[in-house]
């Protein structure tokens, strides 16, 4: 019998966090996102007016030292209302996505684990899902919930729940064939223990990358549904029916229009920049020459 | 076995790689001298740095991390001076690689008429018609029936005996002083190793080439190697004629691995095992690679001087400083 | 040692696993059959290891899986301990969980990364909810870890942390867990360096003395196998050619794949090994969906004659090992019996 000295103790999320903090551009849309989410938690004290009072003398204002981006059409401060409004785009960001991810991964994990007619019965939905264009069904579903906040957010979570389903699936199915899932069957673990504590860790990686990418689609979806006016209602702010409202004024008050429309820009790059530095992050074939030894060595 | 003149000499090879933790040394002073028409067999566990040693031969280590130094003498030609344009005449043309999965080896989209011909075109300068001639003849002698039929296909839709047959094929193309057969067979049942062994040998004697057979078997070494290297941790630690070193072993190590193999026909015999693990190269031991897993380590030397490769018999070298008794040199 | 008289601990019994080939087409009609295990009958005494050699395709792995029901037989009986396993319902097939347990090949892939060592030991114990309790499932994973010669503090590592021989003793620490009677190790030995293979081998042989275990020993390898088997069964496309104790399989196989198999051994000994006759078997296996009328092995075999394609071979007894334990030959060399090949292959 015999053992030798441990090795030094590893973890594998210092791993991921060592190859992500040499990403230089996914540490940018971190330390945007951060940036954006202190905004968002603080925004009401972070506004230098009230996001909401209007003020008919000083309509249309050019950016100046007292409005740096300038008033709208009924003179309230437009960074104001872009401070503001990063809590609501967030908001219904994190809690559409999170929506879809709940019902997604689920039903990702007993398709892809299950197989069979099970698989087909659900993935053959997500594909009837899947094929109405995103934002005509975000659309129709607000047509029949009928306009508001909440029901964008329950719209958003039903355009994107196919996506997770589908990228849940797929690592599903080549996780299933691994040893340790049979090795787990083999002590008679059940199906569902076997989903939770082997399946789900392990297709963990790309769900990971798909939540931040979903997370910038959804807040554009957001944002066009806003525009459309099904989404937030007035006169609270929202980034996307602040562009809705600049629209008349594009010729005669540009900044109404382009500082919501950076708003946007900005996050949405900062979730995407994060997602493929993850995606990097967590896929082994990152790891360097020497750490799979035996196979060159 | 009839040796000819010396086709490849090594002299003190060195490669190391730099890691995140410092500085891998995988190969530390490796020498030999390859004759003609001979077999040289390198063995060793994985890490012991034998794949890399020979892949240092003709560069094929990414540089940087890794970094060769030493002397790798082909023909008076010292191939670590050669620019990499003169280098790459040499792979393949000189020196002929076989890989150890054939699977991942051959390029799954390419026929493999495309993939035995490369060499012929790029090196040899042949036209495509008389490359495509050439890949015929070729994959006839190393046993593939049907030829001309097989040029056309891709590498799935073969077994792996006979992807590991046009792997063979690709190393002979160009006739080189040298081919490599890093754990050629390992992947391979053993009846189909045995006939991949059989055809490796028969090419020998036909063509006059030396082989480098690199494996972790010592049971296949001993059917076809003229001599034995024999390398642990980046080290050489024994060298001897095939015959001497089974017969006489004379390092701990080596007589570890020979004690710990299960031979048919000796069941019931109680395998010896060799403790511990094999070194890390970023961390390697001071003094023998060898000595923290050695049953003989009771020389103070052992722990802090580096023991020298000696000649203890003509041909036959050993880096330890304790001598085995003879009794338990088998 | 042997298997004498009393009930076989598990008796295989003309076992089938046929998978099914999908055609191309809209309706995805099954357009034939791979028959990985094709008819395989043995048996192991509580107590003995039985070795199951073969190179790949043969069926062996199929084999162990189908007898834990990780995959179901098409066809055939599989018994342990006098109970039917292939009829059981799901409730009798998890009590059979603690029984049967199975050390896989890969130690790389056989153990969840995501888990700590202790986390996997401990999985049979939490699914069987045995040892309850903190410290009393601590003190299990400990005791387990040491039976396997690890430290109990490597129960917090992962098993990224591991070396291979390291991470295969935690595969041999879980199959152990619920005390099982039977282990299936599927070339338990495979992937590891040699100087590891034989501390393996050696905590095997170690622990089947200790907790008096029935192995079932499947590997490629047939040094290793003869090494640690009692009995050994040679399999070649799906069925078993050859049964016998290790030391007449080695002194007088009656097969002529296991002459060939036998002939293909390396011999750590280059006098020995130089002054060797080998069999080279010519080609490669044939398609296990299309497997050769007759006798499987006659595309390859040497000495085909004319009854090899007619008759499909039935084993049959050759002579008496150590202990009077048969030796089992599946071949016309011996004498001719078995079913025509037309009546065999009626039912595909």
């Amino acid at each position: 019998m015999t053992d030798v000295a441990l090795p030094p103790h590893r973890s594998r999320t210092r791993d991921v966090l060592g190859v992500l903090s040499k990403n230089r551009l996914a540490i940018v849309g971190l330390v945007v996102l951060l940036l954006l989410g202190v905004v968002a938690l603080f925004g009401e004290w972070l506004a230098p007016h009230s996001p909401t009072r209007t003020n008919i003398p000083n309509r249309l204002e050019p950016p100046s030292l007292t409005h740096p981006f300038g008033t709208d059409e009924l003179g309230r401060d437009i960074l104001s209302r872009v401070l503001v409004a990063a809590r609501v785009s967030l908001q219904v960001g994190f809690i559409a996505v999170g929506l879809s991810l709940a019902v997604g991964v689920t039903i990702g994990l007993v398709a892809g684990y299950y197989g069979r007619f099970v698989d087909t019965a659900l993935m053959r939905f997500m594909d009837m899902v899947f094929a109405f264009p995103a934002i005509l069904l975000a659309i129709a579903i607000l047509a029949v919930l009928g306009p508001g906040i909440r029901n964008a957010m329950i719209a958003i979570g039903i355009v994107y729940t196919p996506i997770f389903a589908r990228v849940t699936r797929g690592s599903v199915l080549s996780v299933r064939e691994e040893d340790y899932v049979r090795a787990s069957r083999s002590v008679g673990a059940s199906g569902p223990r076997i989903i939770v504590r082997h399946v789900l860790p392990n297709v963990m990686g790309p769900i990971i990358v798909q939540t931040s990418l979903s997370l910038a689609f959804a807040i554009l979806s957001e944002a066009a549904l806003s525009f459309l006016g099904l989404g937030v209602q007035p006169p609270d702010p929202a980034w996307g029916r602040m562009l809705a409202e600049a629209r008349g004024f594009v010729r005669v008050a540009w900044w109404m229009g382009v500082f919501p429309g950076l708003a946007i820009v900005v996050t949405v790059m900062a979730f995407n920049l994060l997602g493929d530095g993850l995606r990097d992050a967590l896929d082994p074939r990152q790891k360097s020459v020497i750490e799979s030894r035996g196979h060159l060595l | 076995m009839s040796t000819g003149d010396v086709v490849l000499s090594v002299r003190d090879l060195r490669v190391t790689f730099g890691t995140a933790r410092g500085p891998a040394r995988v190969v530390e002073g490796v020498s030999y001298d390859l004759h003609a028409g001979e077999t040289l067999a390198i063995v060793g566990e994985s890490g012991s740095g034998k794949s890399v040693s020979t892949l240092a031969l003709t560069r094929l280590i990414p540089e940087p991390p890794g970094r060769v130094e030493g002397e790798v003498v082909l023909a008076g030609q010292d191939l670590l001076t050669l620019p990499p344009g003169a280098l790459r005449k040499v792979r393949g043309r000189r020196i002929g690689m076989i890989f150890q999965d054939p699977m991942t080896s051959l390029n799954p989209v390419l026929t493999v008429g495309r993939q035995v011909t490369e060499g012929l075109e790029h090196h040899l300068g042949l036209s495509e018609k008389d490359a495509r001639r050439r890949a015929r003849e070729l994959l006839d002698l190393v046993g593939i029936p049907d030829p001309e039929r097989r040029l056309g296909e891709y590498p799935h839709q073969l077994s792996g005996g006979m992807r590991q047959r046009v792997m063979i094929a690709i190393g002979l193309a160009c006739e080189p002083e040298v081919l490599v057969a890093d754990e050629a067979t390992t992947a391979l049942d053993v009846t189909i190793q045995a006939q991949i062994v059989e055809l490796v040998q028969r090419l020998q004697a036909e063509l006059g080439m030396a082989v480098i057979w690199i494996t972790h078997d010592l049971g296949v070494v001993a059917g076809i190697a003229d001599r034995v290297l024999v390398m642990y941790g980046g080290r050489v630690l024994e060298e001897a004629a095939a015959d001497d070193l089974y017969a006489d072993t004379r390092h701990p190590y080596t007589a570890g691995l020979l004690a710990s193999l299960p031979v048919v026909g000796e069941a019931g015999r109680r395998l010896v095992s060799i403790t511990g693990l094999p070194p890390d190269p970023v961390d390697l031991p001071p003094g023998c690679v060898f000595h923290p897993r050695c049953p003989h380590r009771d020389d103070p030397r052992c722990a802090t001087e580096l023991p020298p490769l000696r000649e203890v018999a003509p041909g036959h070298r050993v880096a330890c400083f304790y001598e085995l008794p003879a009794e338990a040199r088998r | 040692m042997t298997a004498g008289g009393g009930e076989p601990l598990l008796a295989v019994e003309d076992l089938q696993v046929w998978f099914p080939i999908k055609g191309n087409g809209v309706l995805r009609r099954t357009a034939g059959h791979v028959r990985a295990v094709d008819g395989v009958s043995f048996t192991i005494a509580r107590g003995e290891t039985l070795g199951l050699v073969g190179e790949s395709g043969c069926g062996k792995t199929t084999t162990g899986l189908a007898i834990l029901r990780l995959l179901e037989p098409t066809g055939g009986r599989v018994r342990f301990d006098g109970d039917d396993v292939t009829g059981m319902g799901r409730r009798r097939l998890r009590a059979l969980r603690r029984r049967m347990a199975m050390v896989f090949q890969d130690p790389y892939s056989s153990l969840d990364p995501r888990l700590s060592v202790g986390a996997i030991v401990s999985e049979p114990l939490d699914v069987h909810r045995l040892h309850t309790g903190r410290a009393a499932r601590k003190a299990r994973v400990g005791e387990l870890l040491e039976l396997v010669g690890l430290r109990p503090e490597l129960r917090d590592r992962y098993p990224h942390e591991l070396s291979g021989g390291q991470r295969q003793r935690v595969g041999v620490a879980r199959a152990l867990a619920v005390e099982p009677d039977l282990i299936v190790c599927d070339e338990p030995i495979a992937a590891l360096d040699v100087s590891i293979q034989a501390q393996v081998l050696n905590l095997l042989d170690d622990l089947q003395d200790e907790l008096d275990l029935t192995y079932l020993f499947i590997a490629h390898d047939l040094a290793a196998v003869q090494h640690v088997s009692d009995r050994i069964a040679v399999m070649y496309l799906g069925r078993v050619v050859e049964v016998a104790d290790r030391a007449r399989l080695a002194a007088e196989p009656a097969h002529p794949y296991t002459r060939a198999l036998l002939s293909a051994v390396p011999i750590p000994d280059p006098p020995r090994e130089r002054a060797r006759r080998r069999i080279i078997l010519e080609g490669d296996l044939p398609s296990p969906a299309d497997p050769p009328s007759g006798c499987n092995f006659r595309t390859r075999c040497p000495e085909v004659f004319e009854p090899c394609p007619r008759v499909d071979p039935a084993l049959q007894e050759v002579g008496r090992g150590t202990g009077g334990v048969p030796h089992e030959v599946a071949c016309h060399l011996h004498g001719v019996t078995g079913t025509p090949a037309e009546a065999g292959r009626a039912y595909s």
